[in-house]
């Protein structure tokens, strides 16, 4: 038999820490970047990143470290900002959208019948119509903004998680553990509390997190077509817009540095999601 | 008078064959009924149906005269097959066996329940030591008519021999009706004082070229 080597503790994984340390670890330092990332932008100096027209078009350098656009705008310091604002808006649009999912889909699966029927065909209509059409309709109905992108992000994302719920409260209504609850005189408030929310609770939660990555790319790609956000807040979509027209005079580093940033933060909540995926339900993650 | 009425009960899945085609009989109080029969009889949908988790489309199942209370404690109680799915698995052991109030220190001490495993989790017991929590969360002066669907089946002889035991000197002692589903014929002998043959009892038209 293979000899394996246990510390102290019982932990074989690398530095000293067993596998649930690990991920807690990867999940805690991805949220602490994350929140860093959105408190740094809020409470940022705005002169920080104001135009300063003896620093026009710098390389990306030590002082400058994403370098400067044409009116001379610390990129480093208006990405940061950009990103703080994503997070805030693919915060608030995933909670609302999550929050729909979880409505609709508890009252499909509670109340079956035509309440299932109605909730499907909203499902599949939703899903039927292209993502970024719909969100630009619905951003434009609702006047643009900031107001717009959050309300269109909001309501198109909800039909994933709304069938996920759906399947897990079916799933535990028709449980045994959950029938036997019934008829030891149990309240359906009990049940509801004790047995169904808790089992769904991870579910959700993890849904909402893998809300985020979406929602945050879609309100930088409207933004970046024009229905989003105004052209003077600081938004990786109104930056990566705005560097298209100076792309051809070699200045490489307005688009690439915003885009390596957005695209390793949307990739850092895929993670946090994935990972507490495996802390929650390890059964479904081995699969 | 009977305290338990099964009148012409007829049951099917959706609009799936007949499971369960006019079947009738009746129960005494403090009397041990066994239902025998083979594999695909409609046993367990029976028990399912006599405790109420399933309405009959035909006929009607009457507890002292009337239909069963749709909410509150249930006089008739149903331990089924696998405690394994009768149990939270996301609840500690106590939590679960105290889901309906506790349990009488007689009947913890006599089923054998320790409470070094209040605190641990379903997953983490075996079976025998689940099933013994399940027979417990039932045995209260509330339940009048307990339903043993193959109870014990999945045990080894000790722990079955253990358990039914307990739940007959129980029975007995708090006057308590009892209907035994099995397949086992030494058992339903065993425990009953009446043996119902499943074959006998449902009217359905079984395909017998299949068997």
């Amino acid at each position: 038999m293979a000899d394996i080597k246990y510390d102290k503790t019982g932990n074989c994984g690398s530095f000293g820490l067993n596998r649930r340390r690990e991920i807690l670890l990867i999940i805690l330092s991805g949220v602490v970047f994350l929140s860093g990332v959105c408190l740094w932008g809020l409470l940022m100096d705005p002169s920080l990143y104001a135009p300063d027209y003896e620093a026009r078009r710098l390389a990306p350098s030590l002082s400058h470290l994403f370098g400067t656009d044409s009116l001379g705008r610390d990129m480093f310091y208006r990405t940061v900002c950009g990103l703080s604002t994503s997070i805030q808006i693919g915060l608030l649009s995933a909670l609302i959208s999550s929050v729909i999912a979880l409505v609709l889909g508890s009252m499909s699966a509670v109340f079956g019948g035509r309440v299932d029927t109605a909730v499907g065909f909203m499902v599949d209509l939703c899903m039927g119509v292209p993502h970024l059409i719909l969100l630009i309709l619905i951003s434009i109905a609702v006047g643009g903004g900031a107001a717009g992108v959050i309300t269109g992000v909001a309501v198109t994302h909800w039909p994933n998680l709304t069938r996920v719920i759906r399947a897990e409260v079916l799933q535990i209504r028709s449980a045994q553990y959950v029938q036997i609850a019934r008829k030891l005189g149990k309240s359906n408030w009990h049940i509801a509390a004790k047995h169904i929310v808790p089992h769904v609770f991870p579910q959700y939660l993890v849904g909402l997190i893998l809300l985020f990555p979406h929602a945050i790319l879609h309100e930088a790609a409207i933004t970046f077509l024009g229905y989003g956000l105004p052209l003077d807040t600081p938004a990786v979509g109104v930056i990566l817009a705005e560097s298209m027209k100076h792309l051809a005079a070699g200045m490489w580093w307005l688009a690439f540095f915003p885009g390596l940033a957005l695209l390793f933060m949307t990739q850092l909540f895929d993670i946090v999601g994935d990972y507490l995926k495996i802390l929650i339900d390890p059964h479904s993650a081995r699969q | 008078m009977a305290i338990l009425e099964v009148k012409h009960v007829d049951f099917r899945y959706g609009s799936g064959p007949w499971i369960l085609k006019d079947i009738s009989f009746s129960a005494e109080e403090g009397e041990r009924v066994a239902i025998l029969g083979p594999s695909g009889y409609g046993k367990s949908t029976l028990a399912k149906v006599i405790a109420g988790y399933l309405q009959p489309q035909g006929g009607e199942v009457l507890w002292e005269g009337k239909p069963l209370p749709p909410s509150g404690f249930c006089p008739i109680q149903l331990i089924y097959q696998h405690p394994e799915k009768a149990l939270n698995p996301r609840w500690k052991m106590k939590d679960s066996l105290e889901e309906a109030g506790v349990p009488s220190q007689e009947v913890l001490t006599e089923m054998g329940i320790q409470e070094k495993w209040y605190e641990r989790w379903p997953n983490e017991l075996s079976g025998g030591e689940l099933q013994r929590f399940c027979v417990a969360r039932v045995l209260k002066p509330e339940t009048r008519l307990l339903i043993c669907d193959e109870m014990t089946t999945m045990l080894d002889a000790i722990n079955q021999a253990h358990i039914w035991n307990f739940v007959l000197s129980y029975a007995e002692k708090h006057n308590m009706t009892l209907l035994a589903i099995t397949h086992n014929q030494y058992l339903a002998d065993q425990v009953a004082t009446r043996v119902l043959r499943i074959p006998e009892l449902n009217h359905i038209q079984v395909d017998r070229s299949e068997l």
